[in-house]
C-alpha cells in the first residue's frame, strides 16, 4: 500500500463534507506531504465524487500547489512592482546565479527550491523574500548569501 | 491585566516587524530584563505602520508611549543601559509615539487602534471602542443598519469603489434559506498591505464588521478568504475568531440577542485573479478560480448560488466605526463622492514607507514628500503607480490631482486599494509595462480571449518595440491591443492591465525609444 496515497485519501475524506472542501483538503495534503502527488489524484477525486480531470484542473490552476516535492528549503523572492523598485530583479538574478538554477528549479546541491512570489505584503520594506516560513525584508545580495549559508548549515 | 510595578514594553508582531527581526528583539528584551532583575511586561502589538522604523519598540511611561526604532537585536543591551524603560535618551529614541509627525498628521479612523492594542486581547479591543458598533447594530432594525452604511457613503475599498450598502441591501432583500458574508482578503496588489495589517493587528475589527454585515443582511455564515502568502494573518485571525466565539461575540447567540453568525477562514492558493469577487467565490467552492459572467451578481446568486455579500477587508473593518459613531461622523471626511478616509500605503522606493490613513482629497505629492520624505535612493522620483498592478503610472504633472475616485478616473488612473508604489529615475517604464502584460499572462484565468491571448501578444509587441522592429507600427498595434483588452475583457484583470501599459507609453515615450513627436502621432 502506498502510504502517501493513503494519507491523501484520509485527508480528502476528512474534508469531503465541508462546503467547498477541495481546497482545504489539498492544503492539508500539501502540508502533510510537501506536495500533492499526481498518483494521489484518483483517490482525492474518489472521495469528493469528482472526475480526476476536475481535481487535476484545480491542482494545476493554483500556483501554491506543487505536484513534485520541493527541496529542504524553499526560497520565495518577491518579483512584484514594489520590490522591483528596490532591486528585486538584481536579487533574483543573484539568487539564480548563486543557487545555479532558474525560478521554479532546485539548486545544484538539491538543498534549495527557488520560487517567485507576487507580493508578500512587505511592500514598504522591499525587496522581500521568504525562506521556509521566515520573512526577510530589505534583502540585498549580501544578506541573501548570509541567509542561504545559515540555512545550509542548519541541521 | 498588567501587574503593578512592571513596565510595559511593546514589540510589534506584524509581519513587516517580524521580517525586520522583531522576534529576536522581543527575546533579547525579555532576557536582558530577566538578567537585570527588572519586571517587564512584553506586549506584542500590531504595527503603527511606520515601517522604516520597524521594529519600533515602545515603552509605556507616565507621559505616554515612547518610541525607539528601528531596533536591531544588538541594540537591546544599549537601550537598557540608556534607561529606555523610563523613556530616556538613546540614538534610536523617537520621542512620544503619538507626537511623531508621520502619525500625528494622519486621520486614523479605521486604523485608530492599530499598533496601540494587543491584537488578540478582547479587553484591550473593548477598552478602545471595540464592539460598540455591534452593540448598536443589535439594537437596530436590519434596514436601519444598511441605511447607516449607505448614509456614510462607504464605497468598496478593494478597488472597485462600489457602494457597500447597495450590495447589502440587495442581499437583505433577496429571500433565501442561507446567505453569506464573504470577506475578500486576497490582497494580491503589490504595494498594498492594509488588509494584512488589519488581520494581524486588529482582527476583532474585521470580525465585528462581518458580524454586523451578517445581522444587517440575514447572513449567518461568513468566510474570510485569505491569501496563502499571509500565514501570520491566517493564524492571528483564527485565534481571534476562537476568542470571539468563546466570549459570545460570534456563534449561535451573539451577546444574548438570539442572532447567529459563524465565521471561518479559508486559505487561498496563490491565484491573483481570485481577488476578483466571482473568481473568489468559485475558489471558495473548491473549484478553479475562473471569473463568472455577471449578471447574476453575487448579491443574488453568489456562494453556492446563494445571496452573498463580498466586501474587501477594509470595507468591512470600517463598518464598526460607522455604526459606533454614526454615518454623519464618517461622511464628514473626504470630498465629492469619495467619503471618509483611505489607508494609503506608501511602498517601493520611498524613504518613509508606511501606512497613511487620510481623508480623500489630499494629493500624491503630499503623500510622497510630506509623509514619504522622497525616494529611498535619494534620486528623483520618476513614476508612481497608484492602485496596484492594474493601476496607472503617474508622472509628476499628475501629482497634484486630489486623491478622489472620480478625479483619478478622469485622467485614466485609479485610486484602487490605495497602494502607492514609487519608482526613481533608474526605472525603465517599458520594462514595467512589459511586466504588467507578463503578470496578466501569468495570472489570467483564461476564460476570456482578450485577457488570455492579449496579454501574451502584449509582451511580444512590447519586446518588438524595445528591439526597434517596426516600432511605429508596433506602437499602433499595442494601442489597438490595449483597446481590445479594455473593452472586451470579462473582468478587471484583462480590462485594466492596459492602465499601466498605456500610462507608461503616454507619459514616458522615451523609455520605449520614442521621441516626443512620435508620441503626438501615436
Amino acid at each position: 500500500m502506498n502510504t502517501a496515497i493513503e494519507t491523501a485519501r484520509a485527508i480528502a475524506a476528512a474534508h469531503k463534507n465541508t462546503p467547498g472542501g477541495l481546497l482545504p483538503a489539498l492544503h492539508g495534503i500539501q502540508d502533510a506531504l510537501g506536495h500533492v502527488p499526481a498518483d494521489a489524484v484518483p483517490a482525492i477525486a474518489g472521495e469528493f465524487n469528482l472526475s480526476r480531470a476536475e481535481v487535476h484542473g484545480v491542482i494545476t490552476y493554483y500556483h501554491h500547489f506543487r505536484a513534485t516535492p520541493a527541496a529542504r528549503h524553499v526560497i520565495h523572492i518577491c518579483r512584484a512592482e514594489a520590490c522591483q523598485a528596490m532591486g528585486a530583479d538584481v536579487l533574483v538574478a543573484h539568487a539564480r546565479q548563486r543557487l545555479g538554477c532558474e525560478l521554479h528549479g532546485h539548486s545544484k546541491d538539491g538543498e534549495f527550491t527557488l520560487e517567485p512570489a507576487y507580493c508578500l505584503g512587505l511592500c514598504a520594506s522591499s525587496p522581500a523574500m521568504l525562506l521556509g516560513d521566515e520573512l526577510h525584508a530589505r534583502v540585498t545580495p549580501q544578506t541573501f548569501d548570509a541567509l542561504v549559508a545559515q540555512a545550509r548549515s542548519a541541521a | 491585566m498588567i501587574a503593578a510595578g512592571t513596565i510595559t514594553v511593546y514589540v510589534p508582531r506584524d509581519s513587516a516587524a517580524l521580517a525586520a527581526g522583531a522576534d529576536r528583539v522581543a527575546r533579547n528584551i525579555a532576557q536582558e530584563a530577566a538578567a537585570r532583575g527588572l519586571a517587564v511586561t512584553l506586549v506584542r502589538n500590531g504595527s503603527r505602520g511606520l515601517f522604516w522604523l520597524e521594529p519600533l519598540v515602545e515603552v509605556a511611561t507616565a507621559q505616554g508611549r515612547v518610541a525607539y526604532g528601528p531596533v536591531a537585536p544588538g541594540d537591546v543591551a544599549s537601550l537598557f543601559e540608556a534607561g529606555f524603560l523610563h523613556g530616556q535618551a538613546h540614538p534610536l529614541h523617537r520621542g512620544l509615539t503619538e507626537e511623531i509627525a508621520y502619525l500625528k498628521d494622519q486621520e486614523r479612523l479605521t486604523f485608530v487602534r492599530m499598533g496601540i492594542t494587543d491584537p488578540l486581547s478582547l479587553a484591550d479591543y473593548q477598552a478602545h471602542e471595540g464592539f460598540a458598533g455591534l452593540r448598536r447594530a443589535l439594537a437596530l432594525a436590519p434596514a436601519a443598519i444598511v441605511q447607516e452604511v449607505l448614509d456614510a457613503g462607504l464605497r468598496g475599498r478593494g478597488g472597485a469603489a462600489f457602494p457597500a450598502a447597495v450590495k447589502w441591501k440587495t442581499v437583505q432583500g433577496t429571500p433565501a434559506a442561507q446567505k453569506y458574508i464573504v470577506c475578500n482578503a486576497d490582497e494580491g496588489d503589490s504595494g498594498t498591505y492594509s488588509d494584512r495589517m488589519t488581520m494581524e493587528g486588529d482582527p476583532f475589527m474585521l470580525i465585528e464588521g462581518m458580524t454586523i454585515a451578517g445581522i444587517a443582511t440575514g447572513a449567518t455564515q461568513g468566510y474570510v478568504y485569505v491569501r496563502s502568502e499571509y500565514p501570520h494573518a491566517i493564524a492571528t485571525l483564527n485565534q481571534a475568531i476562537a476568542r470571539a466565539e468563546a466570549a459570545g461575540f460570534l456563534g449561535p447567540d451573539i451577546l444574548g440577542s438570539g442572532q447567529r453568525f459563524s465565521l471561518e477562514v479559508r486559505k487561498a492558493a496563490g491565484s491573483y485573479v481570485c481577488g476578483e469577487e466571482t473568481a473568489l467565490l468559485e475558489s471558495l467552492q473548491g473549484k478553479r478560480g475562473i471569473v463568472r459572467a455577471k449578471p447574476p451578481v453575487p448579491a443574488i446568486e453568489g456562494l453556492f448560488g446563494r445571496p452573498t455579500v463580498v466586501n474587501n477587508v477594509i470595507t468591512l473593518a470600517t463598518v464598526p466605526l460607522i455604526l459606533a459613531r454614526g454615518a454623519d461622523f464618517y461622511k464628514d471626511f473626504g470630498l465629492g463622492r469619495s467619503r471618509g478616509t483611505l489607508p494609503f500605503q506608501l511602498a517601493g522606493n520611498i524613504l518613509h514607507g508606511g501606512l497613511v490613513e487620510k481623508a480623500f482629497g489630499l494629493t500624491l505629492r503630499e503623500l510622497l514628500y510630506d509623509f514619504g520624505g522622497g525616494s529611498a535612493s535619494g534620486r528623483p522620483i520618476k513614476a508612481v503607480q497608484v492602485g496596484g498592478p492594474l493601476g496607472a503610472y503617474l508622472p509628476e504633472s499628475q501629482w497634484d490631482i486630489p486623491l478622489d475616485y472620480e478625479a483619478y478616473a478622469a485622467v485614466g488612473a485609479v485610486v484602487g486599494h490605495g497602494g502607492i508604489v514609487v519608482h526613481d529615475d533608474t526605472a525603465d517604464l517599458s520594462k514595467l509595462a512589459r511586466y504588467a502584460m507578463e503578470f496578466c499572462a501569468l495570472e489570467s484565468c483564461g476564460k476570456c480571449t482578450p485577457c488570455r491571448i492579449g496579454s501574451t501578444r502584449g509582451v511580444e509587441v512590447i519586446d518588438r518595440i524595445s528591439a526597434n522592429q517596426n516600432r511605429p507600427q508596433q506602437v499602433t498595434l499595442l494601442r489597438d491591443l490595449c483597446d481590445t483588452m479594455l473593452n472586451g475583457s470579462l473582468c478587471a484583470m484583462g480590462g485594466m492591465t492596459p492602465y499601466p501599459v498605456l500610462s507608461a507609453l503616454n507619459h514616458y515615450p522615451q523609455d520605449f525609444g520614442l521621441t516626443a513627436p512620435d508620441r503626438e502621432a501615436a
